[in-house]
C-alpha cells in the first residue's frame, strides 16, 4: 500500500464485493452514510458454490448492479474519489472478476484503487452499524468462524473453527436433509426452521480446544444421526444449532472473559439466526457488555461493508496500487493493519 | 461443615468462578462450573459434571508424568465444583512481559519441556495459555485448568495442543511470540528427541494448512 496524497480526499467511495456467491456494489459517503447496497447472488442449480460458475454469474451482472447501485445513490460515475474492492479472502475466480472490475473503474476514472480484508469490513460494518466502539467479535458466516478484537494495531483472533465454517456446517447438513431454501437466504436458514420445532436433545459432539472449536466431527455425527432415521428431523435441527451455537457462545465469552472488553458484536450471514443472537446476548449480560447485532442487510456479504472500510483506510492514507491489487485468497484478518483505530 | 460464609471469589472466569477459602487450615480454591444459562440445561449438566470429573484425573495424572499441578482436596460432581490446593505466584502471562528476554526463554524452555512429559504420558491439556500456569514463590511453574483436556496419545491431538500454544502466544504476547513459542519447541523437543517432536512439528503443519485461509496450504 502506498500513501494517498492528500488532495486525492473526496467524498464518495465505491465498494465491490464479489468473494464468495454474491456480487455487491454499495456506496459510501467519507462520514459513513450508506447511499446504495445493491447486490445480485449466484444460486447453484444443485450443491454448494461452484467457484466457476460464480465468477461467471458475478461477470453477467456486474453493469446492471453497478448501475443500479449509482442511480440508487444519485452518484455519478465521476463523482467517485475511490473504488473499493474485496481483495480477500475468498474464492479465487469469484474475487478475481470482482477485483477486475475495480481495477478496471479505477483506472478508467482515474481514482485510486483500495483493497479491502473482507473479515475486516465485516467487523467495521456491524461498528458503524450499531454504534460498537471495541467489542468482542463474532464473525460466522459461510466461510469464516472467528472470534476477534482490536488489540494493539490489528483485530487479533482471539479463537476460531479448526476446520469448516458455522454458516458451511449448517448449509451442508441442510443439503444433506433434502432441506429447500427461501430465495434470498442461506440453505442453513431452513435449519433455524426447523430446530425452533425441536425438543429432544440429541446427544452429538461438543469440541472445543482451548478458544478454538471443531465442527465438522459434530456435522458427520448429525448427518449420521439423520441416515439412521430414528430421531426426528426437527430434533436433529435443534440439537445440531444447540451443539454449534454452545461452541461458539462458549469461545466469545472465554474471550470477553480474557479481554475484558464491554461489547460484543454478532456479525457475518449466520448473525440473522435468532437463536444464536440469544446465545450472547445472554453471555454479554453476564459480563456486563452490550449486545450488537449487525442488520439483517448488512449480515451477509454485501458491497457496503467493502465501501465504508475503502473509506476508512483511504481516508487514513492507504491506497492500492494496480499492480498490488492481486487478490489473496487466506488473507487473514490478523496481518492486517488497522490504522484508522487508535 | 458450611464454607460458604468463608468464601470470597478470587476470580470470575468465562466457564469457572474460583473462590478462594480456608478448609481444614489450609487455603484453598474452590473451582465452581456454574450453570451456563445460553445452553440447554441437559447439555449444560453434561458438559459441566464431565468436566469436573474429568479435570481432577489429568491434574492426578498429571502430578505422575513429572508435571507439578495443584492437589486436589474433594470433588462434588452434583455442584460441579473442585477443591484444590491454592498455588500462591504469579500467572506466566503476566511473568513473560516483566522479565529479562534471557528469562522469558528460559521460562519457555520449560514450559515446552512440560508439555513433552504430558504427551509422552499420553495427556493432552487442552488449553495450554499463559493464564493456565502459575510460577509459584519457589519458582515452580504449576500446570492448572485441565478442564479441557484428555487423555489420548495420539500425534493430531498433541498437534492441536501445540498449536494452541502457539495461538495463545500469538494473541496475548505478539511482541515477541516468535521467540517465545521458538524457546517452547526447544525445550519440547528436549524432552521427546528429535525424531518424535519432529513428527509433532510436521502434524502442526498439517493442522494449520487444515484451517480456513494459512498463508501456506495444501495445493
Amino acid at each position: 500500500m502506498k500513501k494517498a496524497k492528500k488532495t486525492d480526499l473526496g467524498n464518495y467511495c465505491l465498494g465491490i464485493e464479489s468473494s464468495a456467491d454474491d456480487f455487491g456494489v454499495g456506496i459510501s459517503t467519507f462520514k459513513g452514510e450508506i447511499l446504495a447496497n445493491k447486490s445480485d447472488s449466484y444460486i447453484p442449480l444443485e450443491g454448494g458454490i461452484h467457484p466457476r460458475e460464480a465468477a461467471r454469474h458475478h461477470s453477467e451482472v456486474s453493469d446492471k448492479v453497478l448501475n443500479d447501485a449509482l442511480v440508487k445513490a444519485g452518484v455519478k460515475p465521476r463523482e467517485l474519489s475511490v473504488i473499493a474492492f474485496s481483495q480477500g479472502p475468498g474464492l479465487g475466480p469469484s474475487l478475481r472478476t470482482g477485483a477486475t472490475v475495480a481495477r478496471a473503474l479505477a483506472s478508467y476514472l482515474n481514482i485510486p484503487l483500495v483493497g479491502v480484508n473482507h473479515s475486516v469490513a465485516h467487523i467495521e460494518i456491524g461498528k458503524l452499524k450499531t454504534g460498537a466502539h471495541d467489542p468482542v467479535t463474532l464473525y460466522a458466516s459461510g466461510g469464516n468462524t472467528m472470534v476477534t478484537a482490536f488489540e494493539s494495531g490489528r483485530y487479533r483472533v482471539f479463537g476460531e473453527t479448526l476446520d469448516i465454517a458455522l454458516g458451511n456446517c449448517l448449509d451442508v447438513f441442510a443439503r444433506e436433509a433434502g432441506l429447500k431454501g427461501k430465495k434470498g437466504l442461506p440453505l442453513g436458514a431452513a435449519v433455524e426452521r426447523l430446530a425452533a420445532k425441536g425438543e429432544r436433545l440429541v446427544s452429538l459432539p461438543y469440541v472445543v480446544k482451548g478458544m478454538d472449536l471443531s465442527l465438522s466431527g459434530l456435522l458427520t455425527a448429525a448427518t449420521a444421526q439423520l441416515q439412521k432415521g430414528d430421531c426426528k428431523l426437527e430434533d436433529v435441527c435443534y440439537s445440531l444449532q444447540e451443539n454449534a451455537f454452545s461452541m461458539v457462545t462458549e469461545v466469545t465469552e472465554r474471550a470477553l472473559a480474557h479481554t475484558e472488553k464491554k461489547e460484543v458484536l454478532l456479525t457475518g450471514g449466520v448473525a440473522a439466526n435468532k437463536r444464536l443472537q440469544s446465545m450472547l446476548a445472554v453471555i454479554a449480560e453476564e459480563h456486563d457488555a452490550r449486545f450488537n447485532v449487525v442488520p439483517l442487510e448488512f449480515a451477509t456479504d454485501n458491497g457496503a461493508m467493502i465501501a465504508w472500510t475503502g473509506t476508512l483506510a483511504y481516508r487514513h492514507g492507504l491506497v492500492t496500487a494496480l499492480d498490488e491489487s492481486f487478490v489473496k485468497l487466506r488473507w487473514r484478518v490478523d496481518k492486517v493493519d488497522v490504522p484508522w483505530i487508535s | 461443615m458450611d464454607k460458604l460464609d468463608e468464601k470470597t471469589l478470587f476470580k470470575k472466569g468465562a466457564e469457572a468462578s474460583l473462590c478462594l477459602a480456608d478448609w481444614h487450615e489450609r487455603k484453598v480454591i474452590i473451582k465452581m462450573r456454574i450453570p451456563k444459562k445460553y445452553r440447554p440445561p441437559e447439555l449444560d449438566k453434561q458438559i459441566r459434571s464431565y468436566r469436573t470429573v474429568h479435570e481432577p484425573q489429568l491434574l492426578h495424572e498429571a502430578k505422575a508424568a513429572g508435571v507439578p499441578t495443584p492437589l486436589i482436596y474433594m470433588v462434588n460432581v452434583p455442584e460441579s465444583s473442585i477443591t484444590m490446593e491454592y498455588i500462591e505466584g504469579q500467572q506466566v502471562k503476566q511473568l513473560l512481559n516483566k522479565v529479562s528476554k534471557a528469562d522469558r526463554n528460559k521460562l519457555c524452555v520449560k514450559i515446552g519441556g512440560f508439555i513433552a512429559q504430558l504427551h509422552s504420558h499420553g495427556l493432552i491439556h487442552g488449553d495450554l495459555t499463559t493464564s493456565n500456569m502459575i510460577q509459584s514463590a519457589e519458582g515452580t511453574i504449576f500446570f492448572v485448568d485441565f478442564g479441557l483436556g484428555e487423555k489420548n496419545a495420539e500425534l493430531e491431538a498433541q498437534g492441536v495442543d501445540l498449536h494452541l500454544m502457539k495461538r495463545a502466544l500469538q494473541s496475548t504476547h505478539y511482541p515477541f511470540w516468535e521467540e517465545c513459542f521458538q524457546s517452547v519447541l526447544c525445550g519440547y523437543t528436549s524432552i521427546l528427541g528429535v525424531e518424535l517432536a519432529e513428527k509433532v512439528y510436521e502434524k502442526i503443519k498439517e493442522i494449520e494448512r487444515r484451517g480456513r485461509y494459512v498463508e501456506e496450504r495444501k495445493q
